[in-house]
């Protein structure tokens, strides 16, 4: 076996454990807020891992795994401040485990004024 | 001038991009997409941003990309050893933190970074003022919240963008 064939193979299978663990998160998380920690987040490391170890594998593709990556890094954020601020808006709960809410806080504030 | 050199590297990077992505080696496709990534350009020219030339900044650029990745690869260790326990130990809140950065551009690089680290998602911007869903919240004060998550990132970014 060559040896860029094996530390793809162990990048793979370790970026597939990360999005299995991501997946495992959104389903036992309590509320949206903390299932988008997991589900859109934990997913980050195990997608870039799984497409570095293809990269890795064959090597005449490393560009556009390259390219890949930095998109899923410039996009991905973005994509979850929206729906997370998308869902505070419309004033979906967190769990009754939450510690503090600044944001709620901050608007029942402004509605007094 | 300074115009002309923002739209001539827009159109160098996009090239590139292109170059990378096809992996042609056809001087024509590489012409006739230099001449569209060319028009792009000029299409957006406000919007462009002139490259970061200064040694300083650059090697900080470099090095902030390292501990990004460090920082990711950290917390999505942290958040995962969280899901696979029998109780999950979350202690969630949404939190407010202050930034010192001045320029929108380093702002954005701030919130995604924070947002790309498992644990701490941006949920809201107000001018200086970030709201934080935190996974777990050690400190409910803005000034502890703000040096937990914000200042280490902070530290390079008032570098490149400063």
């Amino acid at each position: 076996m060559e040896w860029n064939t094996l530390l793809g193979s162990i990048l793979t299978l370790s970026g597939s454990i990360f999005l299995f663990l991501g997946a495992l998160g959104v389903f036992r998380m309590p509320d949206l807020y903390n299932r988008m920690q997991a589900g859109t987040k934990a997913t980050t490391l195990g997608t870039m891992l799984t497409l570095l170890g293809i990269g890795i594998c064959h090597t005449e593709w490393l560009g556009q795994i390259i390219i890949l990556i930095m998109f899923i890094a410039l996009t991905n954020p973005i994509s979850s401040h929206a729906l997370a601020r998308a869902a505070h808006f419309k004033g979906i709960p967190l769990t009754a485990k939450s510690v503090t809410d600044k944001l709620k806080e901050e608007e029942s504030k402004e509605e007094v004024r | 001038m300074d115009k002309t050199i923002r739209i001539l590297f827009s159109t160098a990077v996009l090239t590139l991009f292109f170059f990378i992505w096809t992996g042609t080696k056809e001087p024509g496709n590489l012409i006739i997409f230099a001449s569209f990534a060319l028009i792009v350009s000029i299409i957006y020219r406000n919007y462009l941003r002139s490259p970061i030339i200064h040694p300083k900044k650059l090697a900080y650029s470099l090095y902030y990309i390292l501990f990004l990745f460090v920082e990711i690869i950290k917390a999505n260790i942290d958040v995962a050893l969280r899901v696979i326990k029998p109780v999950i130990p979350i202690n969630p809140g949404i939190v407010k933190v202050k930034t010192k950065l001045k320029s929108p551009m380093g702002r954005l690089l701030l919130t995604n970074s924070i947002t790309l680290t498992p644990g701490t998602l941006t949920v809201d911007i107000d001018g200086d003022t970030l709201y934080i869903h935190w996974i777990d919240v050690k400190d409910k004060e803005e000034s502890g919240a703000t040096e937990r998550i914000v200042s280490n990132f902070e530290k390079y970014l008032e570098v490149i963008f400063g």
